[in-house]
Formats: structure tokens, sequence, C-alpha cells
């Protein structure tokens, strides 16, 4: 790897840095940017349809409409993420020439490659990938993600998947810092990670990025929940504008998300929000229905 | 032992506790009012500073932090933190804790592709020190008492008082050249 390279993978790592404790927010239309903002979002998810709406269409979806993302990209003045499909360069390409300051590899759109992820060390663009378990987002990482999010299971409003992979990616990364050297290279194979990055995990003892929890959040308490399992901030989609009272909802989940510790301020801030989103059984979902499944 | 508090709401909090507890200094974060007493200096760090600003307008954290500064407490604001500080925001009225005499322009160098990192001298310092730039301001404007302690074309390091602020990251280094100046000069 180039030092260029290293030095803009180390900038990219750095902005994600600067928003550990924040909350971004799906949008589609500047309208809601400028909700999330007004709430205290971090930075904002410019998509064409929620994932709940994408859900329920069943149809393939794709990266943004260019037109929608700067639209967004103008109406708030913090960082804007935008996702494209697993595998697809180009629309990679095409973010990267709209300037925008994140790209999400994303199972929630419909996967263009089925193999392979993008080779993100081709862009100068910072990249964040969705993972369930520790070789996932290594894997990712490897691929020159400078971010991570669990998956969860987008546009469900049950949080129960994005608790399975953050538990488990803890659980692995404490089984990896208890290993000894040789075993380490038994369990790199075991992952398909390079041992080198293992290692640096198992010594850091948490990802060697930031990793953000993501996937069915809808309620303060679920942001709260996510934070105190060791998550670095939240990625919150249809939960907020599928619920009654979008602005005080996504505000509400802000200041849960900095307040996760504090069970009395958390009382507070969930009082009377309305109604929330409905949420879906998983049990009910097929197995091609789930969307944490895409990409490995 | 001197305390630094750390505003925690979001954003490169663990970095700046870190260099503080590197220097031998005991960090304390601060969410609350109670989190306020007896720090001898506090940082505001980098982040997103509508956020930022927006908890400490309604948490009241505000005045507060505005009455210790006026006392005598050093502040130090990174990136974020000198935006919250500043007077003035270009074609944005002033920071949430307008306190510093300067002009400030947000995210003045473009999208997170326009980020850098690059070596600068500081006089004071009499050595280059890593300045990490992440979606950063710039000070374009600087009133008479407020001392300039780096440039890079417009000042990027800033000093009224007790009041520091610098539009880059020193807590993304593995340089303390910074958080050793705050604590040792500016926290008396």
């Amino acid at each position: 790897m180039s030092e260029v390279v290293n030095e803009r993978y180390e900038l990219n790592k750095n902005l994600a840095q600067m928003l550990k404790g924040g909350v971004i927010m799906d949008v589609t239309s500047p309208k809601e940017a400028e909700i999330a903002e007004k709430a205290g979002a971090v930075a904002v998810m410019a998509l064409q349809k929620v994932p709940a709406d994408l859900r329920k269409e069943g149809k393939v979806a794709r990266m943004a409409d260019p037109k929608i993302i700067l639209e967004i990209k103008s109406a708030v003045s913090i960082p804007v993420m935008a996702k494209v499909r697993i595998g697809h360069f180009v629309e990679a390409q095409i973010l990267e020439a709209l300037g925008i300051d994140y790209i999400d590899e994303s199972e929630v759109l419909t996967p263009a490659d089925e193999e392979h992820h993008i080779d993100k060390w081709k862009f100068k663009a910072a990249f964040v990938c969705g993972a369930r378990d520790l070789g996932e987002a290594l894997r990712r990482i490897q691929e020159g993600a400078s971010m991570i999010r669990t998956k969860g299971e987008a546009g469900t409003g049950n949080v129960v998947e994005a608790v399975r992979h953050l538990r488990r990616i803890n659980k692995q990364i404490a089984y990896a810092a208890s290993l000894s050297e040789d075993e380490l290279y038994a369990y790199a194979k075991e992952l398909g990670v390079s041992y080198e990055l293992l290692k640096k995990t198992a010594q850091l003892k948490r990802l060697p990025v930031v990793n953000f929890a993501a996937g069915g959040i809808a309620t303060p308490a679920d942001a709260a929940l996510m934070m105190q399992l060791g998550a670095d901030g939240v990625f919150v989609g249809s939960g907020i504008f599928k619920s009654k009272n979008p602005e005080k909802r996504a505000r509400a989940i802000v200041m849960a998300t900095t307040y996760y510790n504090d069970p009395k301020i958390l009382a507070e801030i969930s009082y009377d929000l309305g109604e929330e989103m409905e949420g879906i059984d998983l049990r009910s979902l097929s197995e091609h229905e789930l969307l944490s499944l895409r990409g490995n | 032992m001197k305390t630094i508090g750390v505003l925690a709401f979001q954003g490169g909090v663990i970095e700046h506790v870190k260099k503080i507890e590197e220097l031998g200094a005991k960090p304390q974060l601060v969410k609350k009012e109670e989190d306020l007493k007896g720090l001898d200096g506090l940082i505001l760090p980098g982040g997103e500073s509508t956020t930022i600003g927006k908890f400490l307008i309604e948490t009241g954290l505000k005045d507060h932090i505005l009455n210790l500064i006026n006392e005598g407490m050093p502040v130090w604001g990174t990136c974020a933190g000198a935006i919250l500080l500043s007077k003035y925001i270009k074609d944005q009225g002033s920071g949430v804790l307008p306190i510093l005499d300067i002009v400030i322009e947000r995210n003045a160098y473009g999208s997170q592709l326009d980020s850098f990192k690059k070596e600068v001298f500081v006089p004071r310092f009499n050595i280059a020190t890593e300045c990490i730039f992440i979606r950063a301001p710039k000070i374009v404007e600087v009133s008479e008492g407020v001392e300039v302690l780096a440039e890079l074309e417009t000042p990027i390091a800033v000093l009224q008082k007790n009041i520091l602020a610098t539009t880059f990251h020193p807590e993304l280094t593995s340089q303390n050249y910074w958080h050793s100046f705050f604590v040792k000069n500016v926290v008396k």
C-alpha cells in the first residue's frame, strides 16, 4: 500500500472518529435532512427510500438519483453519506465525483455482485460497510472500509439482529484476545482474514476502525442499548420517519445516544414520544427477505 | 494534579482523554453541570459543531461554561470546538460560546475528499507539528488581542488570554506538543 493511500485511509478513519457518540440518520429529501440536522444528527445518509419502504416494495433498489443527493447536500452542513449496491464500483465512482463525505456499500440496496465487494483502496472517498461478525468486519476493512456498522435487520424496527451482531463481534474479539500467536493463525484462517489485521484487533481489543450499530433501531432505549453494548454511535433509518412524530423521536434518539448510561435521563427522553414505527417479528420473514444475509 | 474536562456529548472525546492521561493530568468527562466542578481547564473536542452546540444550549451548560471562561478558566477548542468559541461564523452568526474574537468559516476546505494532513512550523514551540484537518474550518479574521500561534496561509491556531483554538486535531496524532502547551502553559 502506498504512503498516499495510507494517509488518505487515516484521514477517512479520522472523520469516522469525529462522528463517535452521534446518530446518523437516513433521509430521502432535503426536508428530512433538515429535520435530522435540527435534531442533532452528526451526519445524514441520503437515499431514495427508507429501508422499510425498500423492504415492502421488493423491487431492485439502487443508488439514489444524484439530484436528490445534491439537494440533500446543499440543505445541510453536516457530512452527507450515500448508499451504493454491494460490488457496484461505478455507483461508488459517481458518488465520489459528487464529493460525498462517506459511501455506504450497503446490503439494504440490492447487491450488484454476489461474489465481490468494491475494492475500496482504489478510491479517495471514505467507505462504511455492514458486518454481522468479526470475519465480515475485518474482510471489509481489508478491502479498505474505514468505518464499520453492524448490519442488524434494516427496515424492521426490530433491534434483535443489531444486538446479535454487536454481541457476536465483541465475543469474537474477546476470544481472539485470549489466543496465543499460533492459535491466532488458525483463527485468522477460520475467519478468512489476514493474520496481521486479526492480531492488531486482538491487541486493541476492539475493531481498528469506528463501529456504529445499525438496523432496526426505533426507540431511544434501543439506541442506548446499542451504546451500552459498546457501539461507537448509531445509524437510524425507518425508525424515525415511520413513526408518528419524527422530529421528537429523532431528537430523543440523539439525546439517548449521548446519555446512554443515565436511566433517569433516558426515562425523561422516552416519555410521550407518540406512536412508534410498527415492528416486524423476524420469525415471520423468510430467508430471501433478510437483508443482512446479503454480502459476506 | 490538574483536572482537565473534556466536553463529552459527541466527537473526538476519548482521543483527548488519552492525551491528558499521557501528560499525567486527570481527565473529566463533562456532560452535566456538576461535571464542571473543580476543573482546571476544559477541552471542547472536534465533532459536529451543530450537534454539540445544540446540547450546550439545551442542557444549559452554555451559560455555566461562559461564566467559567469569563472568570478565567482555560479552554481549548479543536475544530468544531473552535467554531463554538468564535464570536463570528461567516454567514451564520456566532458560535454558541461567542467569546473568541475571530471570524471563522465552517467547512472551508470542502468535503471529506479535501481533508488533509500537513506539517506546520510553530514559532512558539520552535518545531513543526503534524496538523490533521478533517472537514476543517478556516479562521478568516483575527482581532487585536488574539495571538496567532500557527498559520497555514490563514491562522490555524490562536490564543486569546485563557482561550486556545486550533482548526486541526492534535489529538489524532502521536505528538503531544499542543496538549502539553495547553496543560502546562494555558492552564496555570
